[in-house]
């Protein structure tokens, strides 16, 4: 198909998709898939944060596991940005610093496949973001 | 900070830390009036009188507050390195309006880089608020709403790689067609 520059392209390219596969957008049941949140304040977004989010939400998806990934506000780590939180379905959260697009690929080739643990936890008792008070 | 995009994707944290359900990122730009300007509004809670006056200054705000930190300190040292300045209009429960100007043809101006990639990190980790973006140049506008998308589609998430591929490649071509300048397509690589 020829580029898609308006709504209408986009929901012709979806209606064609639709026909041959029945694949429907539905929001994921959150507690069901691997989430990952990416802090991006200034702080994140300094150190590479952007970069860090497009790569999880590509190879993720391209790697064939459910996840959702989102963007958070600062965790208080500022030193160790860029950060990110990784929840495993039914688990505690982990956090990693310094995570760079390499250490990006161990936590989803180690930690989010095999649940074996990488260099750059952040070793606190770590509340989730959405947990703790401001 | 190196590009306007990363700077945007900084402030609208702002925005949806003070619960606004719809944020409006407007670029304008003209080379013929040596102009560049980037308007970031939002409907959340607005800044407090007493900390308004005071909020580009990175060391006002309280550490374990974070009402601001530095992300307006940087944006308003880039206007202003760039010949240009920053206004901010709040009103407590209203919403406030990010306004920076720059010298279109300063050689300070950082170029807009990745902004495709940035609407698109703010869509896919906020679906309940709505995104406008709308982007002037001398040769033409475009605008994109994720709410509009959304209803158009008939989908009630916009989360979706394959989709969220598509909108970055429609943002885009548009983006292109109204020969936006300093763009970039992803920082990654």
């Amino acid at each position: 198909m020829s580029k898609i520059t308006s709504l209408a392209d986009l929901k012709k390219k979806r209606e064609e998709i639709k026909t041959g596969l029945d694949i429907r957008i539905k929001a994921m049941d959150p507690e069901s898939v691997v989430q990952v949140k990416v802090a991006m304040a200034t702080c994140g977004i300094a150190s590479g944060a952007k970069a860090v989010m497009e790569f999880f939400l590509e190879q993720l998806e391209r790697r064939n596991i459910a996840a959702i990934v989102t963007q958070t506000g600062c965790m208080g780590y500022c030193y160790a940005e860029p950060t990110i939180e990784v929840k495993l379905p039914g688990q505690e959260p982990v956090v990693f610093g310094y995570v760079d697009l390499k250490r990006a690929d161990q936590i989803i080739e180690k930690y989010i496949k095999t649940g074996e643990l990488v260099d750059g936890i952040i070793p606190v008792n770590y509340q989730s973001i959405d947990d703790k008070k401001e | 900070m190196k590009t306007l995009s990363l700077n945007i994707l900084d402030i609208a944290q702002n925005s949806i830390r003070a619960k606004a359900d719809e944020i409006s990122i407007e670029i304008k730009e003209s080379f013929t009036n040596n102009r560049y300007q980037i308007i970031i509004t939002d409907n959340g809670t607005g800044i407090p009188e007493n900390i308004l006056e005071n909020v580009t200054d990175p060391f006002v705000t309280t550490r374990t507050k974070r009402k601001m930190g530095l992300g307006l300190p940087l944006l308003k040292y880039h206007a202003e390195l760039a010949g240009g300045g920053l206004k901010i209009d709040s009103r407590p429960g209203k919403g406030t309006k990010v306004t920076a100007d720059f010298l279109f043809n300063h050689i300070d101006r950082q170029p807009l880089g990745d902004i495709v990639g940035t609407i698109i990190i703010l869509v896919a980790s906020n679906p309940e608020i709505n995104f406008i973006y709308r982007h002037v140049t001398d040769n033409g506008e475009y605008s994109f709403s994720s709410k509009e998308t959304k209803e158009y589609l008939e989908v009630d998430t916009l989360y979706d790689n394959a989709l969220l591929e598509d909108i970055a490649g429609m943002i885009g071509e548009n983006l292109k067609e109204i020969q936006a300048s300093g763009l970039t397509f992803k920082e990654m690589q």
